[in-house]
């Protein structure tokens, strides 16, 4: 025990004196968190519109009012003909061609149907669908208003939606959460894995070596210190995710600080494995970001849902150990879980972790002999 | 011109011998387009629904039905009276669940508003108000066609007829739209990391130190340095291309030859970043951090890529003009996807080639104060 107490004061000093790394560990994930937490906002408002009223009837006006009054579209200009708005839309000036065809107002005053054409720029689709979404439902009240008998309550179907967890559907509830396992991954993984081999590159390793230490203890040592800066970065991205950006934590901080640790074990684990495979720092690094974190990150629904994912790729996702932790971020601080729910992401996190940091310890022994 | 070839032949051969980064420099522009291009997609389909009916009937089954026939929709459970609503969601088994309460058929057949509660996981925001919007289209589309007779409804038309049309990416296909973006992050993201970690690596080793006292000018030193690495980016686009053509059917519209020279501009803007991050850093791993932060952040989040622009706050929004990735996403999208040349796209052309000159002169200015 007292030896390994001589490798982690070592291995602090070492961490002290590498005095640009400090600052970057939690630069880093400020930087992050605040990037992500204001940029990453999947609602989309002020579509730029351009619009072609070939009616110019009050139905056709009052078709239009009710686009721009919704917020979700601005008038980017107008055109006379719809063979104009090709020039917009290829600009980019516009994102929608709105198209009342003529004799809108006449055909709807006679009960039937007007046309309405919306033409879409689908090069940027994530908000061409958000936009379309947001036309049909405008479209489809205004047609519900124009109805003969509109106010009146008519018999059928209603869907009472009630949105659990997340009542105002904030998608950043969704992503600031998500820094949290960014950043663990950042910092004890990829910096683990380029600390190891940065003692193989200049020679310290042989040196460690040949000292009587057992290579676990040598191990320990080497990953104590990110343990704390793991901590370290939880607590710093919590306080920010709860003060900073509004994020309810409504389970247990004591809870996710300890599947935190299950989770850094595999973390630290994959990054110790990486590091006896590679010779240079650049190639941990690539390794490690390109092969693990980066995977990780998108197949572990933390940022992109499972469930739209093809079924092999969604097969897949059970063996990405975040996919686990990510449900352990996502539970403790939107649905306030308890144990009791969390306990097979517990189990899988644990042998996870078992399973990496037995890897890493057999291939460093290997190296050993 | 042939001492910059020789600097130039020197760190491609530095490259070489390290066969690992190079194929890690090809290889992972397809790695990533396959998996953007699998884990990214817009179109929810196969929410988890569990279902609690409670009014046990011909009509309440047909609701049912209408919801799960929609491949929207998959049956997780069908729940029993009085079942742990909050288990089932907390366990994620099911995103949504259908209350259908007892009285909904006698309200059906009295012709009243027979109000059936959705229960929805609002953890994933986006998920759930697409989820949200398909089922009251679903409750419209029943209540359609519901027995015109039934409770004095008639069938009939709604009275706008509402015809969308999407240009340029028709089907609305999320690997359409993230090509240009990936090109845009891998660019700047392996040119800047390359550029800054084999300079760093030099620091670290002292060979700068001799390759700074031999004869070669600043400007040869930047100029052999960059050479490869240009060439390598340029491959690594050609490789993204060509995978998207093949696997998930992507075609340039425009002229080439266009995209071609927005990518080396922006290329050359990479670099330049690349080499002044290696002259703030002193050690391989400061140079990732630094390289990562500045590089991979903004060209996905802040680029437009992901994340709408407009949505953001105003303060962020300003930020965003100063990254260049958001010049080339709308030159890039442009090219490939609206079949249009750099032309309609001036003042963000202007604005890149503003960006590698700055970058180029501040590496220059770096690199020569460093010398004195």
């Amino acid at each position: 025990m007292g030896t390994l107490l001589h490798v982690i004061v070592k291995e602090l000093i070492q961490l002290r004196q590498d005095r640009r790394l400090l600052p970057a560990m939690i630069v880093g994930p400020v930087v992050q968190l605040l990037a992500l937490g204001y940029a990453a906002n999947s609602d989309v408002t002020g579509i730029p519109m351009v619009l072609v009223d070939q009616d110019r009837s009050s139905a056709s006006r009052a078709l239009v009012d009710r686009f721009l009054s919704s917020g979700s579209f601005v008038l980017a200009g107008t055109e006379p003909v719809p063979a104009l708005v090709e020039r917009w839309l290829v600009e980019g000036s516009a994102q929608v061609a709105l198209v009342v065809a003529p004799g809108f107002g006449e055909r709807t005053a006679a009960g039937r149907p007007g046309a309405v054409q919306l033409l879409v720029d689908g090069s940027d689709a994530s908000s061409a669908v958000v936009g379309m979404g947001y036309a049909s439902r405008i479209l489809s009240a205004a047609a519900a208003d124009m109805a003969p008998g509109a106010g009146r309550e008519r018999p059928g179907v209603e869907v009472e939606p009630r949105v659990w967890y997340n009542p105002d559907l904030r998608s950043r509830w969704y992503y600031v959460p998500a820094i949290l396992a960014l950043t663990l991954m950042l910092t004890t993984m990829i910096l683990p894995s380029m600390a190891v081999v940065r003692e193989k590159e200049a020679g310290t390793m042989e040196q460690l070596i040949v000292t009587p230490l057992k290579p676990w203890q040598v191990i320990a040592g080497k990953l104590f210190p990110f343990v704390l800066v793991g901590l370290l970065d939880l607590l710093l991205v919590s306080g920010l995710v709860v003060f900073l950006f509004g994020v309810p934590l409504r389970g247990s901080f004591v809870l996710l600080a300890a599947l935190t640790l299950l989770f850094l074990s595999t973390t630290l684990g994959l990054g110790l494995l990486v590091s006896a495979m590679v010779r240079t720092q650049q190639q941990a690094m690539v390794a490690s970001t390109f092969l693990l974190m980066v995977p990780m990150l998108y197949l572990s629904g933390l940022i992109f849902p499972i469930e739209n994912m093809p079924a092999p790729i969604q097969l897949a996702t059970h063996a990405i150990p975040l996919r686990y932790y990510s449900n352990v971020i996502r539970g403790i601080f939107l649905k306030g879980s308890g144990l009791e729910v969390l306990w097979p992401e517990a189990l899988f996190l644990a042998g996870f972790g078992a399973a990496a940091l037995g890897m890493a310890a057999l291939r460093f022994r290997k190296r050993l002999d | 011109m042939r001492r910059i070839w020789a600097v130039a032949v020197k760190d491609l051969r530095q490259a070489a011998r390290d066969p690992f980064s190079l194929l890690m420099l090809l290889g992972i522009p397809t790695f990533m387009l396959l998996l953007y291009g699998y884990a990214l997609n817009f179109d929810v389909r196969h929410v988890r629904l569990a279902v609690q009916d409670l009014s046990h009937s011909a009509a309440s089954r047909d609701l049912v039905a209408s919801f799960l026939n929609s491949t929207h929709f998959d049956l997780a459970a069908a729940l029993p009276a009085g079942a742990d609503l909050e288990t089932l969601t907390e366990r994620r088994q099911a995103k949504a669940i259908l209350v259908i309460p007892e009285s909904f058929s006698g309200d059906l057949e009295a012709g009243r508003r027979a109000v059936v509660q959705l229960i929805l996981d609002g953890t994933d925001a986006g998920t759930a108000s697409t989820v949200l919007g398909y089922a009251s289209a679903l409750a419209d589309r029943f209540n359609a066609s519901l027995a015109p007779g039934l409770a004095g409804t008639e069938p009939r038309e709604p009275l706008v007829d509402y015809r969308p049309r999407v240009w340029f990416n028709p089907e609305l296909e999320s690997t359409q739209f993230i090509v240009p973006g990936l090109i845009g992050f891998i660019l700047m993201l392996t040119a800047v990391l390359s550029t800054a970690l084999s300079v760093v690596r030099e620091k670290e080793r002292g060979t700068m130190e001799q390759l700074l006292v031999t004869s070669l000018r600043p400007g040869e030193l930047i100029a052999g340095k960059m050479l490869p690495y240009l060439a390598i980016s340029l491959a690594a686009t050609a490789v993204i291309l060509a995978a998207a053509r093949l696997l998930f059917d992507v075609v340039v519209k425009g002229p080439y030859l266009h995209l071609f020279l927005v990518v080396l501009v922006y290329l050359i803007g990479a670099l330049g970043l690349g080499l002044l991050v290696s002259s703030v850093s002193h050690s391989q791993s400061m140079a990732f951090q630094v390289g990562a932060l500045i590089s991979m952040l903004p060209a996905i989040f802040l680029s437009g890529f992901i994340f709408p622009i407009r949505s953001m706050p105003a303060a962020l929004q300003a930020v965003t003009y100063l990254v260049p990735a958001r010049y080339f996403l709308v030159i890039v999208r442009g090219i490939i996807l609206k079949g249009a040349g750099i032309a309609p796209y001036w003042p963000d052309m202007l604005f890149l080639v503003a960006n590698a000159a700055l970058m180029m002169g501040l590496a220059w200015a770096r690199l020569t104060r460093r010398e004195a």
